[in-house]
């Protein structure tokens, strides 16, 4: 199935607990080479047909504006996947 | 709206009667060769894949209570008029609903969702929640709060903390994103419930009377409709996979057992139903909770004496791979059947289009006590739906007193060493109330909405949790529940009485009327004589102190396989209380919050320590006998607590149970940072106990009260005159200290700082 | 006065919102997510619960629903709105005010009974207050951690727009404490904390006095009446 890949990331100056939360348990786990975790989404848009051009110009806006909130998040990615 | 599938293979009556020595895997399905050859006598042939499974998911434990059955007749037999004039609806529906007066009722009912919160507990605990609270909605009820009863393994064993992590996290999810109050429970850790946690969730509705629901279809001609989530491959066969056999360390080898829950869903589902209710546009409702669609279309038709015709290529689906089987045993959550009335089409179109939730219309109901099942144009079930719903097999299976009881019951306390020294003591204090099982909740009950609703009157850690149910009277209900299994194991008839009965007292000790009791009764394999002997036992003591209490049971659950391995934990019958209160502003707080008020002990001391909390934690001993069961004592205490409350004569009451006066005096003072001085030489010479006893007995039918000095008189000719003991203990104080006489004093913040670090220092 | 409650699917506060507007003395009045007609309310409160389940992030899909589009344009005119919980999430969503909400520091939902001081009495929603006076008011949430960049926080602080901050205890890892915010009209209130629960004695956070007797929650409402009365 023909996808659209939107990858939100929490701003690389931002706490994000979630991750720190994760790292600490991985650190607790021994991996201790392990010296952050960062957690984010991978959002899949799916269409029936490959995505055109225009549509993935059309993913990318609303993946800044909507799927992703500028002020916590980046959108580190929009990729086609046929 | 159809599916764009087409069929594939499906095992159809026809082909049934066709291939009548077709084999069939009953066995992998958990039936019983006697159970598979009955199905044959009843369909007069050998039954579809399709209704195989029905059968089988039916046919379990857990859906057919096949074990149970024959004890729980018990709690409708034992009862009197008196008892039974104010119950609605009673045993055997989704749950039993109980007229609080003023127009009103309530429904309420305890169920478990033990091994799926075993496997994944966030999910489970939180499935669990949304199974129970739709349970409330299906009798047209208004969900009004939550509570849950939970029961872990040895808190310093590592996989105790994936457990209660993920069952307090899946329950703060599921519950707060419900919008439900959660007002109240119980946690308790226990090595016995290691590889077998208790998650047990209760959830309670406010209804007008003629708002009830019952689950019938009735009308020949009616809709069948199916709304909600869409179907999924969600718990497959978990009911009788889950409930019907142990699992070991690989989990269950059959199926995907566990259900994914979408809290936001179910609150859509709420708003939706109570919509349509009120439109009077559904004549019969039922959830969709284990065995999925087999139980609903089965159970509306069985109820309504009726029959239905369904097209089973009409559910919705989020998965279009699945196969007729797998449809019909789906458990899927978040999912509704209503009987529609043809006239109401289009309202209930309407009304389900407004809240966004996906509906199909799966048949009808037709006057034919059959069940027929099409998928596409061949037919795959042509049931009786009372043969799958109602007329399962019943069991009486053997029993055996465990060949352990009578030496654990001898092995009693009287030879452990007893505390003597003022150090002594306050050591064993401060041990026992900063145990875990003794500790501060906080950690986990601060994980949990309990304002949401604007009614809760009290919660956690008060003794019952009460909600306000009409704003303008301001009637209310409170609810508790109790199960001590420890008590259990050393008597299961004692055991049940013994959790009914602090209940009960805990319902009271609120200013409420006792009124309804629901329980969830968790045991081990009824396969082993020995806890089918302990389950016999625990049914007659709940039945007889319900009827000697005079307050009905209106339902609840079983919940059998309850061990690892061999190992069944110990009975755990949870019993939840329901009380009435015709004005919620006169509840009575637990805790204390005036100086200079009298401190009374209602009730007699006596020197028993088994089974208790002291024996556990001070001793790691668990035998003899549990403290003696008192209901005569319990019934005169509740009702002149419920006199001196009406009279307003109460500041607080706390019930004396788990870990005795000592426990007690730790939670009234710290709750709200007021302090006492109690002095205890009177209640040691006046009951002849020992010192430990006075601090640490768990003798029943007690509780502590405080009472202002312009009441005092009053309340204290008020027991008299009723003949309850009561002996004056201390007064309360501005200093923010709990200072016992001649044994030690500790700062409230001391006391506080050290049951609230317990819980985080575990798991936090 | 007509003070609209907004439900979205999922919202579960709407209906404690609506209580804490009658006991002020308002008519409350039923806003449906769906419906762009703000049926000539004098202001707005945006509940607390999880519209849409919270799904993608809290309060990101209700600030696209309809109703949203009409109040984001009022509000922009002067009308009063007040975000509780959720609905300081939607605000800050809808970018009425600034910064996002994140996870609560130590990974739990939390319920507790939280002292907040009142740092900015010039908004419609807290004008019955005193400066700097403490109150207390149930907070619940999960995602109640207040995050904005460095010149967004200089601009809240320059600009006196932080209007409560955290007492005693930061519960959720909020920076500089912020508990909520106005914008510069001082129209649009956001905090995570519950007012709407604590209205009603009995029913309210414990106090030194009585358990459940706060109500300090009320001034919150009474407060927009007596900014439109005045207005």
């Amino acid at each position: 199935m023909p996808k659209i890949i939107v990858e939100v990331m929490p701003k690389a100056d931002l706490l994000d607990p979630q991750g720190k939360a994760v790292a600490n348990s991985l650190n607790r786990k021994g991996h201790t080479e392990i010296t952050a975790v960062r957690i984010g989404k991978r959002i899949e848009l799916h269409y029936d047909e490959t995505p055109t051009e225009a549509q993935l110009e059309e993913a990318k806006a609303f993946a800044a504006d909507f799927l992703s909130n500028g002020v916590i998040e980046d959108v580190v990615a929009v990729t086609v996947e046929a | 709206m159809l599916n764009k599938k087409t069929a594939t293979n499906v095992d159809t009556t026809k082909e049934a009667k066709n291939t009548p020595d077709k084999h069939q895997p009953w066995k992998e399905l958990g039936l019983k060769l006697e159970e598979y050859d009955e199905i044959k006598t009843i369909l007069g042939r050998r039954p579809t894949s399709a209704e195989l499974a029905m059968y089988s998911v039916m046919w379990s434990e857990h859906c057919s209570y096949k074990s149970s059955k024959i004890y729980l007749r018990q709690f409708g037999e034992k009862v009197t008029p008196e008892m039974t004039k104010n119950l609605m609806v009673g045993m055997g529906e989704n749950a039993g609903v109980v007229d609080i007066g003023e127009g009103w009722a309530v429904t309420f009912k305890v169920e478990s969702h033990n091994h799926p919160s075993y496997i994944e507990p966030f999910q489970g605990a939180a499935t669990g929640v949304g199974g129970i609270v739709r349970d409330i909605l299906t009798m047209g009820a208004r969900p009004i709060a939550v509570m849950d009863q939970l029961r872990f393994g040895a808190p310093e064993n590592p996989d105790t903390r994936r457990v209660v992590d993920g069952v307090v996290a899946g329950i703060s999810f599921y519950g707060n994103c419900l919008g439900l109050p959660n007002i109240g429970g119980e946690t308790v850790f226990d090595k016995v419930y290691q590889g077998n946690p208790l998650v047990n969730a209760l959830s309670v509705g406010a209804l007008r009377h003629e708002d009830l629901k019952l689950a019938k279809a009735s009308n020949p001609g009616d809709l069948v409709i199916l709304f909600g989530a869409r179907t999924g491959a969600d718990g497959i066969g978990g009911v009788s996979v889950l409930a019907s056999e142990t699992f070991d360390s690989t989990g269950p080898t059959k199926r995907p057992a566990v259900q994914v829950g979408d809290p936001f869903a179910e609150k859509v589902l709420i708003e939706c139903c109570l919509e349509l209710y009120k439109a009077q546009v559904v004549a019969g409702i039922q959830d969709l909770g284990g065995a999925g669609l087999s139980c609903a279309t089965s159970e509306l038709a069985s109820n309504g004496q009726a029959g239905m015709r369904v097209q089973l290529q009409n559910v919705l689906l989020r998965d279009d791979s699945l196969t007729p089987e797998e449809i019909l045993m789906s458990e899927s959550q978040e999912r509704m059947m209503a009987i529609v009335p043809k006239k109401d089409k289009a309202a209930f179109e309407a009304i389900v289009n407004k809240w966004e939730v996906e509906y199909s219309i799966l048949g009808e109901v037709i006057k034919e006590p059959r069940l027929y099942i099409n998928w596409g144009d061949e037919e795959i079930v042509n049931v009786p739906p009372r043969t799958v719903a109602h007329d399962g097999p019943v069991y009486d299976r053997p029993v055996a007193e465990p060949k352990y009881q009578k030496a654990l019951n001898k092995n009693t306390t009287k030879n452990l060493e007893k505390a003597e020294t003022p150090e002594e003591l306050a050591t064993q204090l401060i041990q026992i109330v900063t145990s875990p099982n003794q500790a501060s909740k906080n950690y986990i009950t601060d994980q949990y909405d309990h304002y949401v609703g604007g009614n809760t009157a009290l919660a956690m850690p008060d003794d019952a949790g009460m909600v306000r149910v009409d704003e303008t009277s301001s009637l209310g209900i409170a609810i508790a529940t109790d199960a001590n299994g420890r008590y259990g194991q050393l008597d299961p008839y004692a055991g049940a009485q013994l959790a009914l009965a602090e209940a009960y007292r805990n319902v009271a000790t609120s200013g409420a009327v006792p009124a309804a009791v629901t329980n969830c009764l968790n045991f081990g394999s009824p396969e082993n004589p020995e806890v089918m002997w302990q389950f016999k036992q625990a049914t007659a003591g709940l039945a007889d102190g319900c009827l000697e209490l005079g307050i009905p049971v209106t339902g609840g659950n079983v919940s059998f396989y309850n061990q690892t391995g061999d190992v069944a934990i110990h009975p755990t019958p949870v019993v939840g209380v329901l009380g009435v209160i015709d004005d919620v502003a006169r509840r009575i707080p637990s805790g204390w919050q005036d100086a200079g008020h009298n401190i009374y002990l209602l009730g007699t001391t006596e020197e028993e320590l088994d089974g208790s909390v002291w024996s556990e934690v001070i001793h790691d001993h668990l035998g003899g006998l549990p403290p003696k069961v008192k209901l005569q004592e319990e019934l005169k205490l509740a009702q002149a607590l419920q006199a001196a409350s009406v009279q307003g004569l109460l500041a607080s009451a706390h019930d004396l149970s788990e870990g005795g006066l000592a426990q007690a005096l730790v939670e009234s003072t710290t709750r709200f940072n007021v302090g006492a001085r109690v002095f205890l030489d009177e209640l040691e010479e006046k009951n002849k106990i020992s010192k430990t006893a006075v601090l640490f007995s768990e003798t029943t039918a007690r509780v502590l009260v405080t009472v202002g000095r312009e009441d005092d008189v009053k309340f204290v000719g008020l027991c008299e005159q009723r003949g309850i003991p009561i002996t004056r203990i201390g007064v309360t104080d501005t200093e923010p200290t709990l200072e016992i006489q001649n044994i030690a004093s500790w700062p409230l913040a001391t006391l506080k700082a050290a049951s609230e670090a317990t819980l985080p220092e575990l798991f936090a | 006065m007509k003070i609209g409650v907004v439900t979205f699917p999922g919202t579960l506060d709407d209906r404690d919102a609506q209580r804490a507007v009658r006991l002020a003395g308002g008519t409350p009045v039923p806003l449906w997510h769906a419906d762009t007609n703000l049926h000539d309310v004098d202001a707005v409160v945006l509940p607390g619960g999880f519209s849409y389940g919270d799904y993608l992030r809290c309060g990101a899909i209700a600030a696209q629903a309809p109703v949203m589009q009409t109040i984001i344009e009022k509000a922009n005119q002067g009308l009063p709105v007040l975000g509780i919980c959720n609905g300081f999430q939607v605000l800050v969503e809808s970018h009425l005010l600034p910064g996002g909400l994140i996870r609560n520091e130590n990974q739990h939902f939390i319920c507790r009974d939280q002292t907040l001081r009142v740092e900015n009495t010039s908004t419609a929603w807290t004008n019955q207050f005193q400066l700097n006076e403490e109150i207390v008011i149930p907070l619940k949430n999960g995602e109640g951690g207040y995050i904005a960049d460095a010149e967004t926080l200089k601009r809240l602080e320059g600009e006196n727009l932080i209007t409560f901050r955290y007492v005693d205890v930061n519960p959720n890892g909020s920076m500089n404490d912020i508990a909520g915010l106005r914008n510069a009209k001082g129209n649009v209130v956001g905090l995570m904390p519950h007012p709407e629960h604590a209205v009603e004695a009995g029913f309210g956070p414990d106090m030194p006095e009585a358990m459940r007797s706060g109500v300090d929650g009320l001034k919150f409402f009474t407060s927009v009446i007596h900014s439109l009365v005045n207005a």
